[in-house]
């Protein structure tokens, strides 16, 4: 390996010492490819999120409530629970006759709740979290009640609005619905 | 051609000092000493310095990128095809099963290997200066590779998937502040379904792996940088100005050699035996029971039976950002090279792992039979039942934890933070083996492995 020629050494240049408080030509540009570095980090940042933000709706109006439908009133005996798969919730009938949809999801950490009718109770299998008839928390570690949707009884048929999960921390009779009567 | 042929030799074997610099081995050992150290320290090359750990977890990430490429040539991410491609994969594809298997099993190894590896690096003081940001590093890997497990854990699309993948998301909806939201996120809605299988298989088969390839390059190259590894050394010596070194070829190199193949030995034999599991497709409407996460993460769902969701999330961020942190706190850099930093630290250490073993099984009965989960306080709510009053309880476990030690062993500070660090650690892989091995149906304890 042959040694390199070394390079001769460049006459140092004579630059003159900058006054306080001024910027030199080349920290000026280099603060403006700075800044432009920047504002590119930070546009495509903003695209990457917006690209991968969830969309709100798969189609259509996304004000559109989605209604299931469930059934006419009389075929929901008082004191029943009735699971709806597609839906993901449950038509309890409480024995007064009131109507309440709840949600099948653990508000712990979202399994799917099965209704045991030897116990009456929703019983977790994730955690043994346990819930009552109108949903409300009877064990921990679920930390409230299982959300609810609302219902809407038109001619006698029963339509719950699965599109809206309502929060609640726990049962309050005014979150029944009663058919109305006249 | 021929010539070529004839000047190529074993790249490891013997060989002439002066060669072509273009032959093919030449080429060769300059890669290789591209990336090894051409000289290495001979005391770090004592296998109970590592046990091999760091390139045990090297070869095992090696075999997830070979097996997974191959298996996304067989892998369809759609909630209506991946069931049906996985049995596909396993019936019809040659070794299709058999790549499955390694793939899966080595996932597993390697999050204890990592796990171990971390331990090694801990106990010995390797985190200490200048090795304190390799460790910043070292712990961002293990959380992508915890990440990949996750993420690659749904993509089967069985009930075993499903059900694993909706509580730990389901975790991530009480991190203060964000968590509904970056669960949105993550989930690509509100429940798990396509997008969430678009995401994970995303994250899985390219932003993680990217991430990990890059970041390990990164991380050896910090360990050059450090001057290799720790020396091993007995408390009262002085660490070493100049360790004694030898050339990596052949010592360090027929090491590595020696334990990648072992590896891939150990792992071919358990793939070769052991099915990695498929459950019935992916049912959204009938959680089986019961429902556990993977063993990596069954810590903390076991942690979520006693505590309020959100205060076991913050015990365990707390728990994550304490080991983050470490090597920046005072008075932690004297120990470096020494294990359980001295003999008093050995002796504290050991008193700790066992406190903790007697203490959360124990915890456990405790909760599960007389405190009772709903006997206990039942007009208060379940945030101060079950979080606030066990989190504080577990604060002055832990302050009580360094008094002693502090008071009756006299520690010194590095002894005691690393008895706090073996307590919560022996204790947090307790309460993931009584989820494994002790949870059966409805959550109850029992003998799960029947």
């Amino acid at each position: 390996m042959k040694a390199k020629p070394s390079k001769p050494a460049a006459a140092p240049v004579e630059v003159p010492p900058l006054k306080e408080g001024t910027v030199s030509r080349r920290g000026f540009f280099n603060f403006l490819w700075g800044l432009l570095g920047l504002a590119a980090l930070v546009e495509l940042v903003w695209i990457a999120v917006s690209f991968l933000r969830p969309s709100k709706q798969p189609s259509g109006d996304p004000k559109a409530a989605t209604v299931a439908l469930a059934g006419p009133v009389e075929s929901f005996a008082a004191g029943t629970v009735t699971a709806f798969q597609r839906g993901q919730f449950y038509l309890v009938r409480l024995d007064d006759g009131g109507f309440l949809a709840l949600s099948c999801k653990c508000t712990h950490l979202g399994c799917t709740v099965p209704w045991v009718e030897k116990e009456k109770k929703f019983l977790c299998p994730c955690h043994a979290s346990a819930f009552d008839i109108t949903g409300n928390l009877i064990t921990a570690p679920a930390p409230r009640a299982l959300d609810m949707f609302r219902i809407i009884i038109e001619n006698n048929i029963l339509k719950v609005e699965t599109s809206r999960t309502i929060k609640r921390s726990g049962f309050d009779p005014k979150q029944v619905t009663y058919l109305q009567k006249g | 051609m021929i010539e070529k042929l004839r000047s190529f030799s074993f790249p490891f074997a013997s060989h002439p000092r002066h060669e072509d610099p273009r032959s093919p081995h030449r080429i060769f050992k300059t890669l290789v000493f591209h990336i090894r150290p051409r000289m290495v320290a001979e005391r770090t090359l004592r296998f109970t310095l590592t046990f091999g750990l760091g390139g045990m977890a090297v070869v095992l990430v090696l075999l997830q990128l070979l097996t997974g490429t191959l298996l996304k040539f067989a892998y369809e991410p759609f909630p209506a095809q991946a069931y049906d491609s996985l049995i596909r994969l396993q019936t019809e594809y040659t070794f299709g099963q058999f790549t499955r298997n390694i793939h899966f099993w080595s996932a597993n190894i390697l999050v204890g290997v990592l796990l171990l590896h971390g331990l090694r690096v801990f106990l010995t003081g390797a985190f200490q200066p200048p090795r304190r940001a390799n460790w910043i590093v070292g712990l961002i890997l293990f959380v992508l590779v915890l990440a990949s497990n996750l993420t690659g854990y749904l993509l089967p699309w069985d009930q075993l998937a499903f059900w694993a993948t909706t509580i730990c998301l389901g975790m991530l909806e009480y991190i203060p502040g964000i968590g509904s939201l970056l669960q949105q996120w993550v989930m690509g809605g509100s429940q798990i379904g396509a997008a969430t299988l678009r995401n994970f298989f995303a994250l899985h088969t390219a932003v993680l792996p990217a991430a990990i390839v890059s970041l390990m390059a990164y991380h050896f190259w910090r360990i050059r940088r450090a001057g290799g590894l720790v020396v091993l050394r007995s408390a009262n010596e002085t660490p070493a100005e100049k360790p004694a070194m030898v050339p990596s070829n052949p010592h360090l190199l027929m090491r590595e050699a020696a334990v990648a193949l072992s590896v891939a030995a150990v792992v071919s034999a358990v793939a070769l035996i052991f099915d990695a599991p498929l459950g019935a497709a992916a049912n959204p409407g009938l959680s089986p029971n019961p429902t556990k996460a993977p063993w990596y993460f069954a810590g903390v769902q076991e942690m979520l039976v006693h505590f309020h969701p959100t205060f076991a999330l913050m015990i365990v961020l707390a728990m994550g950002l304490g080991v983050f942190i470490l090597p920046y706190l005072g008075g932690m850099s004297a120990s470096a090279g020494v294990w359980f930093a001295s003999a008093a630290g050995r002796r504290t250490a050991l008193f700790a792992a066992a406190a903790a073993g007697v203490a959360t099984p124990l915890a456990v009965v405790l909760d599960e039979y007389v405190v009772g989960a709903s006997r206990w306080m039942p007009d208060w709510p379940s945030a101060v039942s079950h979080g606030a009053i066990p989190a504080v309880l577990l604060v002055f476990v832990l302050a009580g934890l360094v008094a002693v030690l502090t008071k009756a062993f006299g520690s010194s500070r590095p002894e005691a933070a690393q008895a706090v660090f073996v307590f919560l650690l022996v204790g947090f892989v307790e309460l993931a083996a009584i989820c494994v091995f002790f949870r059966v149906e409805g959550m109850k304890l029992g003998w799960a492995l029947r």
